[in-house]
């Protein structure tokens, strides 16, 4: 009734392929903008900023760019934990070791180093795909994990092995407040989404894809697949270093290499899973979900078994968490492989019909 | 020189462990073409519930150590076949021809809720699995170097086992009509399946037989760390060495295991003091990687990898 495209004429090429081309949309992403830049942060409490919405759109960054390589370029890769943590700690170097560098170059400088790092783990995708690209960028990972614990020299000789920053600000603005932090992650999110958004419409984007769904074809009808692989590496660890600096420096404050392990990399991988692989806005839905699962369950579980007649423990709370996460991407892998993005599309276009069914 | 070859053999022992795990992958790959991520998780569960049940079995009035231990390895034998026909009738019929990068995901998906099924059933402390095996170090060689070799009794025992399982699974494929049929179907599933080999079946056998290997890579490692959730990891360090030794060879994983096993050690002990230690958990991978890039199929495997 509403959503219904019937009388938007398109005049032009330029109207026919823009990224919303439905009225109803754009009105949907102007309230959904409004909302996330005014109204949430004038309601949200402090812990709600803590424990969701900043995990949140950092992830969502994250997720975004994991996106980039898995779902729109076919690479598996279980290193995103590692590239996070090279943008992390190369930003983190940057920042301590010049007087006066500004926060957001520091994050960008990070991201070009994860930038550079991600490339050349990548270097096995030209040679070989599919699972052993996954044992390549595990080596990543452990290399990674390994450098930031043993080598003194990247965490400026500190003690006890976990960095810090304090201090942040953008062009003046403080950023320690709790809602600050979320406005700048929620502007740097908006910036590098839409830009990774047109990136995927445009001709580099139909050449991961091409990539993805056969190579050999892609390669036959003139797309270079060293070209379109390390693109892809490229920009996704560019994206995951920019996020792995922001989940160091506004989420963390201070951190170790442990919050990098090879959990996070199967964190990111699964939210992309869950998410919906090549979907830019499938990453927010599956950064969502993982953020929100396990304080969910947190809530619920206890709720449900007190209402039983029993305890649960903290512990069989994770346990069932664990649970929960490899049922579902079991169930997603079965029955919904383009995961929850698919579902909102179809969503959509049941809405298109309704109320009338035909 | 004796301290070189002690590092040496601590190394071989390390490797046969890590083949045990990697058979394990290599079974699986073998007979579906899946790639087993969850195999970590089957080794922690089953050495979760062979602790478990060695500790309860007791009350029901066995007492006698060896036959305890067999009751708990038959039981947790039994477990493992359940779990291995759960995963084949809910997870991988449904996902039969899809992508190998699919079904990878999917078995990441299996290794989670192995994880946490098996903790929330079994607890998540440190479990002893005591299987009697003597842990008093000897030594060797003493006429031969000063001071000797020193050598860890259970590890030998260990190699021995694993040495036996190996034996006993060659044998099972070589020898038996079960073993014919697996064989058939790891060279082509639809060849198999039109001479009336029954896909489904084979694979749940083949789950089984990992299973049971996953039980005894768990019992050592577990009579030896203890059963605990940090067993987990020990998948990740037996990925490397199915690489290098082929993904379809089970000879592969035996000589691999060993590689990684001594060259782990050996960068350790002499690599490792001038770039800050621990590159135990890396040179495996690293390895592996150099490897990749120069023979992909591994040793021993057959040369049929996704070229790209």
């Amino acid at each position: 009734m509403f959503y219904r495209e019937n009388g938007q004429f398109k005049t032009s090429y330029r109207a026919d392929q823009q990224i919303l081309p439905i009225l109803q949309d754009r009105i949907a992403m102007l309230v959904l903008l409004v909302v996330g830049f005014v109204i949430v942060p004038m309601l949200a409490s402090d812990y709600i900023f803590r424990a969701i919405l900043i995990p949140f759109l950092i992830l969502s960054l994250a997720a975004v760019g994991v996106n980039i390589l898995v779902g729109y370029c076919g690479q598996i890769s279980l290193g995103s934990g590692a590239f996070m943590a090279v943008g992390a700690y190369a930003a983190y170097n940057f920042f301590v070791r010049i007087d006066g560098m500004p926060l957001i170059l520091a994050l960008v400088l990070g991201g070009v180093c994860a930038m550079l790092f991600g490339m050349v783990f990548g270097l096995p995708s030209l040679r070989v795909k599919g699972l052993y690209l996954a044992v390549a960028t595990l080596a990543a990972q452990f290399f990674a994990d390994w450098l930031f614990l043993r080598v003194q020299w990247f965490t400026n000789n500190s003690s006890s092995g976990s960095v810090s920053v304090n201090n942040l600000q953008v062009f003046g603005f403080s950023l320690e407040s709790s809602a600050a932090k979320y406005w700048f992650c929620l502007l740097l999110l908006s910036v590098i989404a839409l830009l990774a958004k047109n990136l995927v419409r445009g001709a580099v984007g139909r050449e991961w894809m091409a990539i993805r769904d056969m190579d050999v074809a892609a390669a036959v009808i003139g797309i270079r697949p060293m070209f379109a692989k390390l693109s892809a590496f490229a920009v996704s660890s560019f994206i995951v270093g920019v996020s792995g600096g922001l989940w160091a420096f506004i989420n963390l404050g201070a951190w170790e290499p442990a919050a990098f392990s090879v959990d996070q990399s199967f964190r990111l991988l699964f939210m992309v899973i869950i998410g919906g692989m090549g979907s830019i806005m499938g990453s927010f839905f599956g950064a969502a979900f993982i953020v929100i699962l396990p304080i969910a369950l947190s809530q619920i579980l206890p709720a449900v078994t007190s209402a039983l007649g029993f305890e649960i423990s903290t512990a069989s709370i994770s346990h069932a968490e664990l649970m929960v996460f490899g049922g579902l991407i079991v169930w997603f892998l079965i029955v919904e492989p383009h995961g929850l993005a698919k579902l909102w599309a179809i969503g959509k276009q049941k809405l298109r019909l309704w109320p009338f069914p035909h | 020189m004796a301290f070189f070859l002690e590092t040496l053999l601590g190394g071989l022992m390390a490797g046969m462990l890590y083949s045990l795990v990697a058979l394990g992958f290599v079974l699986i790959f073998k007979a579906s073409g899946v790639f087993n991520f969850s195999q970590g998780a089957m080794v922690l569960f089953a050495a979760l519930a062979m602790a478990r049940f060695s500790e309860w079995i007791p009350a029901l009035g066995i007492t006698e150590i060896f036959a305890v231990n067999l009751v708990a390895f038959i039981a947790a034998g039994a477990v493992m076949f359940v779990v291995a026909w759960v995963i084949e009738r809910l997870v991988l019929r449904h996902l039969v021809n899809q992508e190998g990068t699919t079904l990878l995901m999917a078995t990441l998906g299996i290794t989670y809720f192995l994880e946490g099924l098996g903790q929330s059933l079994f607890g998540s402390s440190v479990y002893k699995i005591d299987i009697g095996m003597p842990k008093d170090p000897v030594m060797i060689l003493e006429s031969t170097f000063e001071g000797g070799v020193l050598i860890n009794k259970e590890d030998f025992y260990a190699a021995i086992i694993a040495a036996a399982l190996v034996a006993l699974l060659s044998l099972f494929f070589q020898k038996t009509a079960t073993g014919r049929a697996l064989r058939a179907v790891a060279d082509d599933h639809q060849a198999a399946q039109s001479i009336g080999i029954p896909l489904n079946r084979i694979w749940v056998i083949v789950w089984c037989v990992a299973g049971v290997v996953a039980l005894v890579a768990g019992m050592i490692w577990g009579s030896k760390l203890g059963a605990q959730f940090s067993l987990t990891t020990v998948a990740l360090r037996a990925l490397p060495v199915v690489i290098l030794g082929g993904l379809t060879s089970v000879p592969g994983a035996i000589v691999g295991g060993l590689i990684i096993g001594v060259g782990e050690k050996l960068s350790e002990v002499y690599l490792g003091p001038f770039v800050g230690g621990g590159i135990e958990i890396w040179f495996a991978y690293v390895l592996a990687l150099g490897f990749l890039l120069i023979r992909p199929q591994g040793l021993f495997g057959e040369k049929i990898i996704d070229r790209v």
